[in-house]
């Protein structure tokens, strides 16, 4: 197939669009504007509609609304206009409301700063809303596999009726890469994905009172408010069966690195180039960082394993309390950190292997 | 083999689209990978931008290293920043019209001039030094091949046609250079 060289944020805007996004609503911010930019001139082209809204908050709920009624929605932004729509986040979560959205994270906390970082991981894993609700959140490591996993984020929604995260950093979104676009779906598979809603978006039930759809973020009755939040319990359970990790040359490593987004690409290398020098180390990457890929960590040799190196772009830590989780207290962990839009070094990484090895 | 090239000069100079399109021409034309990636501020005409890109034959991790096989220099500020992250023995490429090669106080790297500025007010448009820069660093490197890369560029134009007998003019002159100074 050929390979289109595309900026990650409009790959994920075509891929979204492929996969039968047709309506999209954001409000402007670096790094991701181009995800918008591309979705304003793409959706008229299909038959689709974009909106900017006047806030945050505003096209996030464009999109609760939109979804509701059965269409494939989107929004994107990036960190602090994330924290701004968690409200309609968690409101989409308690409606079962299937939506996606794209954080293209940057500096923080904050107004933060426009460059890349990964600063925002408690945020998209534990927390993004108030209620304790919890979703599929992708953590793509290459612009393709940002464009496969925004292409598959629509179904994991539609199947669970629940909201999925991409949780691309700006490294991922600004940086151009050649990808290969999946299939365009047709208008009679949109139609059909629609359609295929019907028992209970508000696609139209005229005066069937008694069959018409019925979607509100809360229920009055406290019992049937619980019964609400074991449902989901529930389908958060069900999620094992769709973690996504890649271990990487793990079984006999001395050192292993542990990271996701961009720096897991960066500790990729760094395996290479170590390997390459005949020291022993390896690779878990968490493609899924919610539900996380704890049992990969039972896979490392702890006879051999010096220590687990955890990379992100964070400071403070945050992904290493659950490699923590994961590794269980049978090697130590250290960590590789820049954060405030300083992109992850090669060479950091390498050292610090290098001191793992040493000890 | 993995090459490691930034691009630094002023906003409004075309370092972005110089990367782009060796990206471009990298990515139609051959198997290799390749990545481009911007760094950029609040810039915009008059300030710094700079881009990175890498070609590689394998998996590329950072699409920004931490040194640089080639640097290529539009303006002074830029040789100041960047000139460190420069691999001993690369190639450092000057435009030599406003870069000085007296502040070159690298005697490990190999430096290409064109004095790219001038050359294309010659030609009568100050915006193409940026093609005449990509031609010298396509001539000297040959990292993709230089009629990919034209490819690209006609690509590229194709809705400003009346551009392309001056960028054609302008890519082979910067070859010209390129390849005089190997």
């Amino acid at each position: 197939m050929a390979r289109t060289l595309m900026k990650g944020c409009e790959a994920i805007a075509e891929a979204a669009v492929r996969a039968g996004c047709r309506f999209f609503a954001g409000y402007p911010i670096t790094p991701q504007n181009e995800i918008p930019e591309y979705f304003a001139r793409r959706l008229p082209e299909v038959g689709g509609v974009f909106v900017q809204g006047e806030s945050e908050v505003a096209s996030v709920n464009m999109v609760y609304g939109a979804a509701a009624a059965g269409t494939r929605s989107m929004t994107s932004s990036s960190s602090p206009g994330i924290a701004l729509k968690s409200e309609g986040i968690s409101y989409c979560a308690a409606a079962r409301i299937p939506m996606v959205y794209a954080n293209i994270s940057r500096g923080g906390p904050g107004v933060g700063a426009i460059q890349p970082a990964q600063q925002d991981y408690f945020q998209a894993t534990k927390a993004s809303g108030n209620g304790g609700f919890e979703m599929l959140v992708l953590a793509p490591s290459t612009v393709q596999e940002a464009v496969d996993l925004t292409y598959a984020a629509f179904d994991y929604a539609d199947r669970d009726r629940n909201p999925v995260l991409l949780l691309a950093d700006g490294v991922i979104g600004t940086m151009m890469e050649p990808v290969e676009l999946p299939p365009m779906k047709t208008d009679e598979e949109v139609a059909a994905i629609k359609a295929g809603k019907a028992a209970w978006a508000c696609t139209g039930h005229k005066l069937d009172y008694a069959n018409r759809a019925w979607i509100q973020p809360g229920q009055w009755n406290t019992a049937i408010m619980q019964q609400e939040n074991e449902k989901a319990a529930a389908l958060y359970a069900s999620w094992q069966k769709d973690i996504q990790v890649e271990e990487y040359q793990i079984e006999d490593a001395e050192v292993v690195i542990a990271a996701y987004g961009i720096c897991a690409r960066i500790g990729k290398s760094v395996v290479d180039i170590c390997r390459a020098q005949g020291k022993k180390v390896g690779l878990i990457r968490p493609i899924t960082v919610h539900p996380f890929p704890y049992s990969s960590f039972d896979k490392i040799n702890y006879g051999v394993c010096k220590g687990v190196l955890d990379v992100e772009m964070s400071i403070p830590a945050q992904l290493v309390q659950d490699v923590d989780l994961g590794v269980k207290g049978r090697c130590p962990i250290e960590t590789c950190l820049c954060s405030g839009g300083n992109i992850m070094s090669r060479e950091a990484v390498l050292e610090a292997v290098d001191a793992i090895l040493a000890k | 083999m993995e090459t490691n090239l930034c691009v630094a000069g002023f906003g409004g100079q075309g370092v972005m689209t110089l990367g782009k399109f060796l990206a471009q021409a990298t990515c139609d034309s051959t198997d290799k990978n390749v990545t481009f990636f911007p760094s950029y501020g609040a810039e915009q005409r008059g300030g710094t931008a700079n881009c990175f890109v890498v070609i590689s034959d394998g998996l590329i991790g950072a699409p920004l290293g931490d040194v640089m096989d080639d640097l290529i220099v539009m303006n002074g500020p830029s040789l100041a920043k960047f000139l460190p992250t420069l691999k001993e023995g690369g190639t450092l490429f000057i435009n030599s019209s406003i870069v000085d090669e007296k502040d070159v106080n690298r005697p490990d790297v190999k430096v290409v001039k064109a004095p790219v500025t001038e050359m294309a007010l010659d030609m009568g448009n100050a915006k193409v030094l940026n093609v005449i820069m990509l031609g010298v660093y396509v001539g000297y490197t040959e990292v993709v091949p230089p009629d990919v890369v034209w490819s690209t560029i006609e690509h590229k134009l194709g809705s400003k046609p009346k551009l392309l007998p001056l960028n054609k003019q302008a890519f082979e002159k910067g070859l010209e250079i390129g390849r005089s100074q190997k």
